[in-house]
């Protein structure tokens, strides 16, 4: 099995079986490949859906959103919400924080993913039963949200960076992703750099991280995905708005306007941040994903199978 | 708190290098395997630290659903009260509301995302243009990259009342629905957007699985006679069985914790009566009113309830199938 994450993402483009066959030309498989490819197209349609309305939004004056005119394109065309969101320190303030949560918690992440799993991947090692059971263990039982709570007020980590960068620090899921592929590499190179004088320490910094580029790049995607995306921790532990980052912006802006307090003020709120706005500041939050997905995604489906296979 | 809990796993190794003790023979053990890789060791301690702290240590802080929680505290509580938030769950008539609510959305949720991300791998499978098919998968796996607050936003526009769901149902000749604030739509939208989300990433692991497949045996099959659709009922499904029932495994397991952040974003207060799920309600309970103790009772409950799900299915498909996660 190879464990080459872009090799692996080139095997899920071959064909599972040999193609052209008698029965493929029967009428019934032709009708067959053709309504598949309208299912798939639908399926296309409406995966694509969301995301074409809400760009047509941001792009809409407020009155035909309002008036449900815009599905497809923008009506009324104009670029002053974004001007608008763009003119909001508050914004800024909330993406810049974004940036500084997602490098800060995936570099942390990755260090000490590497470090737990190349000692994991170490098979003569005393312990190492132990070390995996301690690991997984926690994929099947949680403290639960209350503990957890407790215990980062307890720590003081309260309006800290600590409490969105530290409790989540490993994937025990990623974790298992790179186990697999440490204990891929060939331990000759292991032995011999061992020989030549190198120590665990040196081994690991000098020959085992420059072999593991490939699944160094998938991780760090992994963490750096989920870090932008993610916004419940802050939403528990954050209460001043200036360390909030753009997802919890954004769904307080969302909230505003339905998740009113009482329940009668749920219709006449719902005006109360247009949704010109919201559109554009989704769009805002996207947008950094969506540029950079064409050249990850195949990193992340290859980095699923590595972990899978390992099941 | 944390050198008292570490101890146990992060010392025991790393601790005994020093002078020879009574019973040589277990300690040489230890000693050599210390001696031998204490590098190895010392990497370790670190991220040792943060299971203990952030994961371990949350576990044994369920013991405050049994102990009075006194704000300021220790966050292991103050004294001994039994099973008194127990028992306020159990005669709690909204906790049975909230807890139904959640069987009935991790059910639905498993009847839809379950089969439709197989079906899906399937259709493509068929597909015999390499680029089509790359571009339905790349296509597909897109919404999976998203936050949950996005998503949530897309709902919410999507289903307003001058959203596209209305447009249509106008279009129909129907009345516009206020499907955000009817209770009776709640599931139905978190159900959807669920899919909407999850089916074409489900797709990867048995798209990998069909890829192993042996030829031969579809070969065998159309010497057999066996047509287009013999051939996948009786070659393609069993073929990949295993990840089916592993990734059904999964899900079961996750059942109890359906989507509580998707459940936070989409619901409010009108909604509640088909919305409201047990992680919700214990995060109003405690976090929004401060009755730590009796909510961490209830995440206990939650939590014993999930990681029974997942032993028990592990443990009945391990006799009937053969498969199992371990």
């Amino acid at each position: 099995m190879t464990t080459d994450p872009t090799r692996l993402a080139e095997r899920l483009d071959q064909p599972a079986r040999p193609r052209r066959t008698s029965l493929d030309d029967s009428p019934g498989y032709r009708v067959f490949r053709v309504v598949n490819a309208v299912v798939l197209l639908g399926v296309v349609a409406v995966t694509l859906y969301p995301f074409v309305n809400i760009v047509a939004q941001s792009f809409s004056s407020e009155v035909y959103i309002r008036t449900g005119q815009v599905n497809l394109v923008p009506r009324g065309f104009n670029l002053d919400t974004y001007k608008l969101v763009a003119s909001d320190p508050a914004f800024w303030n909330s993406y810049l924080n974004t940036v500084i949560y997602t490098v800060t918690a995936t570099a942390i992440s990755i260090v000490l993913t590497t470090v737990y799993a190349y000692v994991l991947s170490k098979h003569r090692l005393k312990g190492r039963g132990l070390l995996v059971g301690i690991a997984v263990f926690t994929m099947f039982f949680n403290g639960g949200l209350i503990p957890n709570y407790v215990l980062v007020n307890g720590l003081g980590m309260t309006n800290t960076i600590w409490a969105i960068v530290l409790p989540n620090a490993i994937s025990v899921f990623n974790l298992l992703v790179m186990k697999a592929f440490f204990e891929s590499l060939p331990t000759e190179l292991e032995e011999a750099a061992a020989i030549d004088g190198l120590n665990t320490y040196g081994i690991l910094l000098r020959i085992v991280l420059p072999l593991s580029k490939a699944v160094l790049a998938t991780m760090i995607l992994f963490y750096a995905v989920a870090n932008w995306n993610s916004w419940f921790q802050a939403f528990l532990y954050l209460d001043r708005s200036d360390l909030f980052p753009v997802t919890v912006y954004l769904r307080n802006m969302i909230a505003g306007a339905t998740s009113a307090t009482s329940v009668g003020a749920v219709e006449t709120n719902a005006v109360a941040i247009s949704a010109n706005i919201k559109a554009v500041t989704m769009v805002l939050t996207v947008l950094p994903i969506i540029a950079v997905y064409p050249f990850i995604q195949r990193y992340f489906v290859s980095g699923v199978m590595l972990g899978a296979v390992k099941q | 708190m944390t050198t008292q809990i570490s101890e146990p796993a992060a010392e025991a190794a790393p601790s005994r290098p020093g002078k020879p003790r009574k019973t040589p023979r277990y300690r040489n053990t230890w000693r050599k395997a210390w001696k031998r890789d204490w590098q190895l060791y010392t990497l370790v301690i670190v991220p040792l630290l943060f299971f203990l702290v952030f994961r371990y240590a949350p576990m044994l802080g369920n013991v405050i659903a049994f102990r009075k929680f006194v704000p300021g505290g220790s966050i292991y509580g103050e004294t001994w009260v039994g099973l008194r938030y127990v028992k306020m769950f159990i005669n709690d008539p909204n906790f049975w509301e909230v807890f139904g609510n959640t069987m009935a959305l991790g059910a639905l949720s498993l009847i839809f995302t379950f089969p439709l991300p197989i079906v899906l791998a399937l259709l493509l499978n068929e597909v015999r243009s390499r680029y089509f098919k790359r571009f339905v998968q790349t296509v597909s796996y897109l919404p999976h990259f998203l936050s949950i607050v996005i998503v949530a936003g897309m709902v919410m526009q999507l289903v307003s009342l001058e959203g596209t769901v209305n447009q249509i149902v106008r279009a129909l000749g129907g009345d516009a629905v206020s499907f955000i604030q009817d209770p009776s739509w709640f599931r139905t939208i978190y159900v959807s957007s669920e899919v909407w989300q999850t089916v074409g990433w489900g797709t990867i692991l048995y798209l990998a699985a069909l890829t192993t497949i042996d030829s031969q045996l579809y070969e065998a099959a159309r010497i057999d006679g066996a047509n287009r659709w013999q051939q996948t009922w009786h070659v393609t499904l069993p073929g990949i069985r295993p990840t089916m029932i592993t990734l059904l495994i999964l899900n079961i397991g996750t059942f109890m914790a359906v989507g509580f952040e998707k459940v936070l974003l989409l619901y409010n207060p009108l909604t509640y009566p088909t919305a409201d799920v047990v992680s919700t309600y214990l995060y109003r309970v405690g976090l929004v009113s401060n009755n730590f103790s009796y909510a961490a009772a209830i995440g206990l409950f939650e939590s014993v309830i999930g990681l029974t799900l997942i032993l028990s299915a592990n443990a009945i498909s391990r006799r009937t199938v053969g498969t199992s996660l371990w």
